[in-house]
């Protein structure tokens, strides 16, 4: 009967029936009165749903609708269970969002989204070189794939990129925000970003900013709002952790700030009293994590708070530890630990944002993840170049997605890809986790930060 | 550098406390591949289960805020008895469903099926506790768990931190350590486990029951990881499916660096890589100034290395010098 109510549901939709017909048929079918209450809220959602999608992107590119010119197909790689189960699997709804409100169409082309997971079990369902390698070149080795979302990891990023390099298609990114492999930066490794784009052309661009930018303007927020001089900074050894905690580390010291100690910690220890005891003794006004959620920080926090309680000694994380999982294993030690997110968390949203919030959560069951705005973003930057090109051409389609211009994100702001395929206009937070009013522990926006 | 006499007793403090841990894991590979000759993988999950075990039996209890410390000694034993029952039946069960088929198959076919049994646990664990790392239900408030005995109880001007915590963690071990020796060298069953040890053969035509023997060292190594999962949980106040990896790596290598066979040299070899441990993350950065915490388990593990090329035998040698 279910299936008969979907049908019926999707005449409304379509306009094939009208509502006074859609109520006397579900009522005919033995629908109860909540059922056709939810039904109809489901409708009142459609026209949101348009309004939000229309404002979106770059207003002045139609979007094109029709099914006749056949497939296209959008890849997506990115892990989704496990630790990263918060966060993939909201970016992935979110992506499955953006296209439902284009209608699964774009430039006279039927949508197919392909969600990939590069994540292993034994990984804690963190990413795994050889899941994403094979990910990438499932999506390659396919005619109809025209473009490839992800990564969520940097280091998963660094295979995949050469790979579309080679295969001349589109990759679009919704979280990485490791710095190399877009642009030049002292921070980087030796021939990056060059070592990426073995064609020498850039098919790579993300619509969230970069560690060179989080790790300078959280350094700078700790030495100006928390008044820090001394600091002792961790990494989990991750392409990202390291990246970002090196420019953290590099702006303080350009600040004049003591920096006590910058070295990795084993993702995998058990306890790390004794590398605590170390960084108490130094006496630091802050400590700094560079790390993603499934490399144990919550153990990090809880060992450091056991020496160093939080009105002595500053935690300030990057935008990796910005999900519930970091607090749920950090318990009531996480209480007062500071993170900087690249954008803005979607409760802080309005407007489309706010509408997007709404309707993700009433998807999700929960508050949607911070990325998942990101990842709506990135889809519909997908959509529109589609949309331009209308032609089942992996080339033409790079070229549109790479040159993304006056392009309003979720966040409220407007940016365009720059040559290196970065946002020219990036939005920065920083949160705190404090209780809630239930009391639970809850990420709660601070203030933004930068331009 | 200066040497700081506070620092150093607070590493060597982790040090042993962890190393003590790591000994408790330590003795049941050591256990069973003394007779068996079975590197048992599966061990580290064994011990993350008796620890995800006594989690859901503090659950049950649903303590109270504010219990007093008669209270949470009683739910701690309780938890502790019940992750040991549960990991010792698991390890005796893995014994009797799997490894006893394998007894005459070729000595790869039990080694790759531990590894098989490790990650069916692991995604056991997985599935009752999920992957995220988590905090075990409250047992012991955190007042309690900051006691420094030191300065709290003794009244020292001292910055060393030497807690109630550490303390209970050595006294719940060393009794442990002290009746295992007890079982083994001291009864009779001990001494059927010696004598397979020795010649399966033999030990059979003299009466002693074999299979029985074999199972009673997996249940023994069983319930010693099951204890030593419910102390890991709370010590470290943390728990997560993946948490016989690393533990379990340690133990093995410590099982190996003291002998293995050998129950004194995994103790020996648990402690040595406790200190080895906490020195390397805290202590030789004084000395070594680009020396961090992302080189410990290079030297934990190249101590192995240097053991197994110049004395392979372990530091206190084989215990059964006829086994080649």
């Amino acid at each position: 009967m279910n299936i008969r109510f979907e049908h019926l549901l999707g005449q409304l939709e379509r306009g094939a029936i009208d509502r006074r017909t859609f109520i006397v048929r579900a009522i005919a079918l033995g629908v109860t009165g909540s059922a056709v209450a939810s039904a109809l809220s489901r409708v009142g959602r459609a026209s949101a749903q348009d309004e939000s999608a229309a404002s979106i992107g770059n207003p002045e590119i139609p979007h094109v609708e029709g099914t006749e010119k056949g497939v296209i197909k959008i890849y997506s790689s990115w892990p989704s269970t496990g630790s990263m189960e918060g966060i993939g699997v909201d970016a992935l709804e979110a992506a499955r969002l953006a296209f439902a409100d284009f209608g699964n169409m774009a430039g006279g082309f039927a949508i197919e989204y392909v969600p990939l997971d590069s994540g292993i079990a034994a990984n804690n369902g963190g990413w795994d070189p050889g899941v994403e390698s094979a990910n990438a070149n499932q999506a390659i080795a396919d005619p109809d794939a025209m473009v490839y979302m992800g990564t969520y990891n940097s280091g998963a990023a660094k295979i995949s990129i050469p790979i579309m390099n080679e295969a001349g298609m589109a990759m679009i990114s919704f979280a990485n925000t490791y710095t190399g492999l877009t642009k030049e930066f002292p921070g980087n490794e030796a021939g990056e970003p060059e070592q990426y784009y073995p064609t020498g052309e850039r098919n790579y661009s993300r619509v969230i900013a970069a560690d060179d930018i989080q790790g300078a303007l959280g350094a700078q927020w700790a030495v100006e709002t928390k008044g820090v001089e001394s600091a002792y900074i961790l990494d989990d050894q991750s392409l990202y952790g390291h990246g970002v905690a090196q420019v953290f580390n590099d702006t303080l010291l350009e600040m004049g700030v003591e920096v006590l100690g910058f070295e990795g910690y084993d993702p995998r220890a058990p306890d790390y009293q004794a590398l605590m005891t170390k960084i108490a003794d130094a006496g630091p006004d802050l400590v700094y994590v560079g790390a993603t959620v499934e490399n144990n920080p919550s153990k990090v926090l809880l060992d450091m708070r056991s020496l160093m309680p939080a009105d002595e000694v500053v935690f300030l994380g990057p935008d990796g530890l910005f999900t519930q999982a970091f607090i749920d294993g950090a318990g009531e030690a996480a209480e007062g630990a500071f993170l900087t997110f690249a954008g803005l968390p979607p409760g802080e949203l309005a407007g489309p944002g706010a509408d997007f919030n709404a309707r993700m959560t009433e998807i999700l069951g929960h508050t949607p993840d911070a990325y998942s705005t990101y990842s709506y973003d990135s889809a519909v930057a997908v959509i529109q170049a589609i949309d331009q090109v209308g032609e089942k051409d992996r080339a033409k389609i790079l070229d549109a997605l790479m040159a993304t211009k006056d392009f309003t994100s979720l966040v409220g702001k407007t940016w365009s890809f720059t040559e290196t395929g970065d946002i020219d206009n990036p939005s920065m937070s920083v949160n705190e986790i404090v209780p809630n009013d239930e009391g639970e522990l809850t990420i709660t926006f601070v203030e933004a930060i930068g331009s | 550098m200066e040497f700081n006499g506070t620092l150093f007793a607070q590493y060597l403090i982790l040090g042993v406390t962890n190393g003590a841990l790591i000994a408790l894991i330590a003795l049941g590979y050591t256990l069973v591949y003394g007779i068996v000759e079975l590197i048992n993988f599966a061990h580290g999950e064994v011990f993350m289960m008796g620890a995800f075990l006594s989690l859901s039996a503090v659950s049950a209890f649903g303590l109270v805020s504010g219990a007093g410390w008669a209270q949470i000694a009683l739910v701690s034993l309780v938890a502790m008895l019940a992750a040991m029952l549960f990991s010792g039946a698991l390890n005796w069960s893995i014994d009797r469903v799997v490894y006893r088929r394998l007894r005459s198959a070729p000595r790869l076919a039990p080694l790759i099926a531990a590894i098989g049994i490790s990650f069916i646990l692991q995604g056991i664990g997985i599935y009752w506790k999920g992957s995220t790392t988590i905090l075990p239900p409250n047992l012991i408030p955190t007042d309690i768990r900051s006691v420094n005995i030191l300065t709290d109880w003794l009244g020292l001007e001292t910055r060393i931190r030497f807690r109630a915590l550490d303390l209970a963690v050595i006294l719940l071990t060393v009794p442990l350590l002290i009746a295992l020796s007890w079982l083994v060298y001291r009864t009779r069953t001990g001494k059927a486990m010696r004598a397979v040890a020795q010649d399966r053969g033999a030990a059979a035509l003299m009466g002693i029951d074999v299979n029985r023997t074999i199972a009673t060292a997996f249940l023994v190594g069983g319930i010693l990881a099951g204890a030593a999962g419910f102390i890991v949980a709370y010590y470290t106040n943390t728990a997560r499916f993946q948490m016989g990896f690393r533990y379990g790596l340690f133990a093995f290598t410590a099982a190996v660096l003291g002998g293995i066979g050998n129950l004194n040299g995994a103790v020996l070899g648990g402690l040595i890589i406790g200190l080895v441990w906490s020195m390397s993350d805290g202590f030789l950065q004084t000395y070594i100034p680009w020396w961090g915490a992302q080189w410990t388990p290079l030297i934990i593990f190249g101590v192995l290395v240097l053991v197994m090329v110049f004395k392979p035998t372990g530091l206190l040698g084989e215990a059964v010098p006829e086994k080649v």
